[in-house]
């Protein structure tokens, strides 16, 4: 898509979720020599934030006075980086929420202006509209050629009208349908990001029946005959992110999250207030670390310190190195073995309690 | 084909989701025991009578929900039902609590209160002399909800029904997916999907029958990928809860929306079915389909 719009990533720095404190809190007006200018900070990093003003006003200060301050401002910054990565080594889950809906976290468009060459969108479920929630088109990723389906939210409020927050109707899941079948037919693998806090609720969605087009996708998708590969990029709302997540293997960015529910939803129905979404997120084990001891994702892709949106082409890198090296694996099994390989791994998704096998010993608990 | 219309024109469901404030109560003025008052019509009904009628007020034809057990009795051969997959029990993967409760203790609990190990029931029955792969939801079990012994007891059915060639039937009522297994119970959606699609590969018919309410990641997996969807009369079928639906769009919704006869009209399920018809209705299409 539209590669130079990745700049505008930086810009949006005006979200509600800058600390506010005593007044000091002004964004840098001074450029700071460094990826992280301009990132937007979370709640909980604020330490981090003001070393970063603290080193940008050094700075600006060393211009204006000609004053010598280098050995202070190395210090800082080796304060910054370890700060900054004792704090993402151990995120709580709601801080790890927070990251996956960063303003500034990129986006599935951001990964294609990375990425993917030569990328060629194509529109439509060919029966009613064309959902931009779910963007779909080909595209090359390092040497393989693919199906790319990337669920959109869009970045400045225009964009995220026009993607409807990310959030697809029955459209979307029936143009992605359409395009796995037609990914099928010439045997090109499927690659899909997920991004999208849940399908749209909406009355049109009902009507043209979003469970049923969700529904089916996750039949066809357990039985596409070629390679598919999904990754969470961010936001993995229930339902609406599964739509498109049945793959051979499933993978997720290192703070992406992957909930039945969103933890706002999850709190205010058993705590009885969204404001235990905190709460809510620890409970629902929906970070990527969980997720992989549970056996729902099969891997943890690491982002750069301090999270994705303060080096998006590293995160790329990351994600493009998994995609190819997974997509290579899979290409080496018959279609017949990879197909029984993903059954079988959608088969044991599922934690039950068994009694073993009728020996006394075991039965007598 | 129903050419008994048992049901009038001023049905007003205590699920009505016309009406977003919860419905007043009724209940409160019965005494418990011989007697109701039928949510429908108001009209009071002798239970036994109601009872014996399926659970359908004798007097307007409002289908009142049934549990699992009934379920099995009213659908299937008496006697006929052979319970499988008994043995798969929840677990407490994510060790889930919250404001000082547990999902083990809610278990329990529900376990007691209902004498079910979980909100799936599975065997091979008969209807009308046709041998089936019976799957019911007991909708009395924690809403009806998904969790993973859900997903791996119905995924065994229908692994079951493939390799004895059986016609499958499944009973769906459910709140949607189990919070309190997280990402566990979503992913039933795409296991029991996924068994479908050989189930659908190797040849079976499968009938879902979809009664008050399915909702949630029931309605989007295996509730709305039978070959022939069933629903029960005015039966509440949706994706997402209305309540959140009129929350997103700031609008009341239409009427009758997500109701079994607006999924008709909006073409998403074969037929509505009325509840002394679904036996009869089933064995029909099994004969068409398995002569
Ligand atoms: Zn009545």
């Amino acid at each position: 898509m539209n590669r130079s719009r990745r700049r505008t990533a930086s810009r949006v720095f005006r979200g509600s979720n800058r600390p506010r404190r005593s007044g000091q809190n002004r964004p840098h007006e001074t450029p700071m020599p460094q990826p992280q200018d301009n990132i937007v900070g979370l709640p909980f990093e604020k330490p981090i934030i003001r070393l970063q003003r603290q080193i940008a006003d050094l700075e600006t200060e060393q211009i204006k006075t000609g004053r010598d301050y280098a050995s202070e401002i190395r210090q800082f910054r080796a304060q910054y980086v370890s700060l900054l990565r004792k704090t993402y080594q151990s995120l709580s889950p709601w801080e790890t929420v927070q990251v996956a809906r960063h303003p500034q976290r990129p986006l599935s468009r951001d990964y294609i202006g990375l990425i993917v060459k030569n990328f060629v969108e194509l529109h439509g479920d060919r029966r009613f509209a064309d959902d931009k929630a779910i963007v779909g088109g080909l595209g090359r990723i390092g040497t393989e050629k693919v199906l790319l389906l990337a669920q959109q939210k869009g970045r400045d409020t225009k964009e995220k009208l026009a993607h409807n927050f990310g959030m697809a109707q029955p459209e979307g899941y029936r143009k992605a349908l359409r395009l796995m079948k037609l990914a099928e037919k010439f045997r090109l693998p499927v690659v899909t990001l997920i991004d999208t806090p849940g399908a749209y609720p909406g009355i049109g969605s009902e009507e043209r029946g979003v469970a049923e087009a969700i529904a089916r996708n996750l039949l066809e998708m357990s039985r596409l005959r070629t390679p598919i590969v999904c990754v969470v990029i961010g936001e993995g709302g229930s339902g609406g992110a599964l739509g498109v997540a049945v793959g051979d293997k499933v993978a997720m960015l290192e703070f992406a999250y992957y909930s039945v529910i969103s933890p706002e939803g999850c709190a205010s129905i058993l705590w009885r207030t969204g404001e235990k979404a905190p709460e809510a997120a620890e409970a629902l084990k929906l970070t990527a670390s969980h997720l992989k001891s549970l056996g729902i994702v099969d891997e943890a892709i690491p982002e750069p310190l301090g999270g994705a949106h303060r080096n998006p082409s590293e995160t790329a890198h990351n994600l493009e190195r998994y995609i190819v090296r997974t997509l290579r694996e899979l290409r080496r099994l018959e279609t017949d073995e990879l197909l029984a390989r993903r059954y079988e791994s959608w088969r044991d998704k599922g934690k039950v309690l068994e009694p073993q096998p009728a020996e006394p010993a075991a039965a007598a608990k | 084909m129903a050419e008994e219309t048992t049901q009038s024109e001023e049905i007003t469901t205590p699920y009505d989701v016309a009406k977003l404030a919860p419905p007043p109560r009724k209940k409160r003025d019965v005494p418990d025991g011989l007697w109701m008052r039928c949510p429908g019509c108001e009209a009071m009904l002798y239970r036994k009578t109601v009872a014996e009628n399926l659970d359908v007020c004798p007097e307007c034809g409002e289908h009142f929900r049934v549990g699992g057990r009934r379920r099995i009795e009213q659908l299937a051969d008496t006697g006929s039902f052979e319970e499988l997959f008994t043995d798969v029990a929840p677990a407490d993967p994510l060790e889930f609590h919250w404001s000082g409760k547990s999902y083990a203790e809610r278990l329990s609990k529900e376990q007691k209160d209902t004498g079910e190990t979980e909100s799936m029931l599975t065997g091979a029955a008969y209807i009308k002399g046709r041998r089936v792969a019976l799957g019911v939801m007991a909708g009395d079990f924690l809403m009806g909800s998904m969790g993973s012994v859900l997903g791996e007891k119905l995924t065994r059915l229908i692994e079951y029904a493939t390799r004895e060639h059986l016609p499958l039937v499944v009973v769906c009522i459910s709140g949607g997916a189990r919070m309190h297994e997280g990402a566990l119970s979503l992913m039933q959606m795409g296991k029991t999907s996924a068994a479908l699609a050989r189930y659908d590969d190797a040849g079976g018919l499968y009938i879902a029958v979809l009664t008050d309410p399915t909702t949630g990641g029931t309605t989007a997996s295996f509730a709305m990928l039978g070959d022939v969807i069933i629903a029960e009369p005015k039966a509440l079928i949706g994706f997402a809860g209305p309540r959140v639906i009129a929350n997103t769009i700031k609008a009341e919704l239409p009427e009758g929306f997500q109701r079994a006869e607006f999924l008709l009209e909006k073409g998403f399920v074969d037929m509505i079915v009325p509840r002394h018809e679904l036996r009869s209705e089933i064995a029909r299409l099994i004969d068409y389909f398995q002569a």
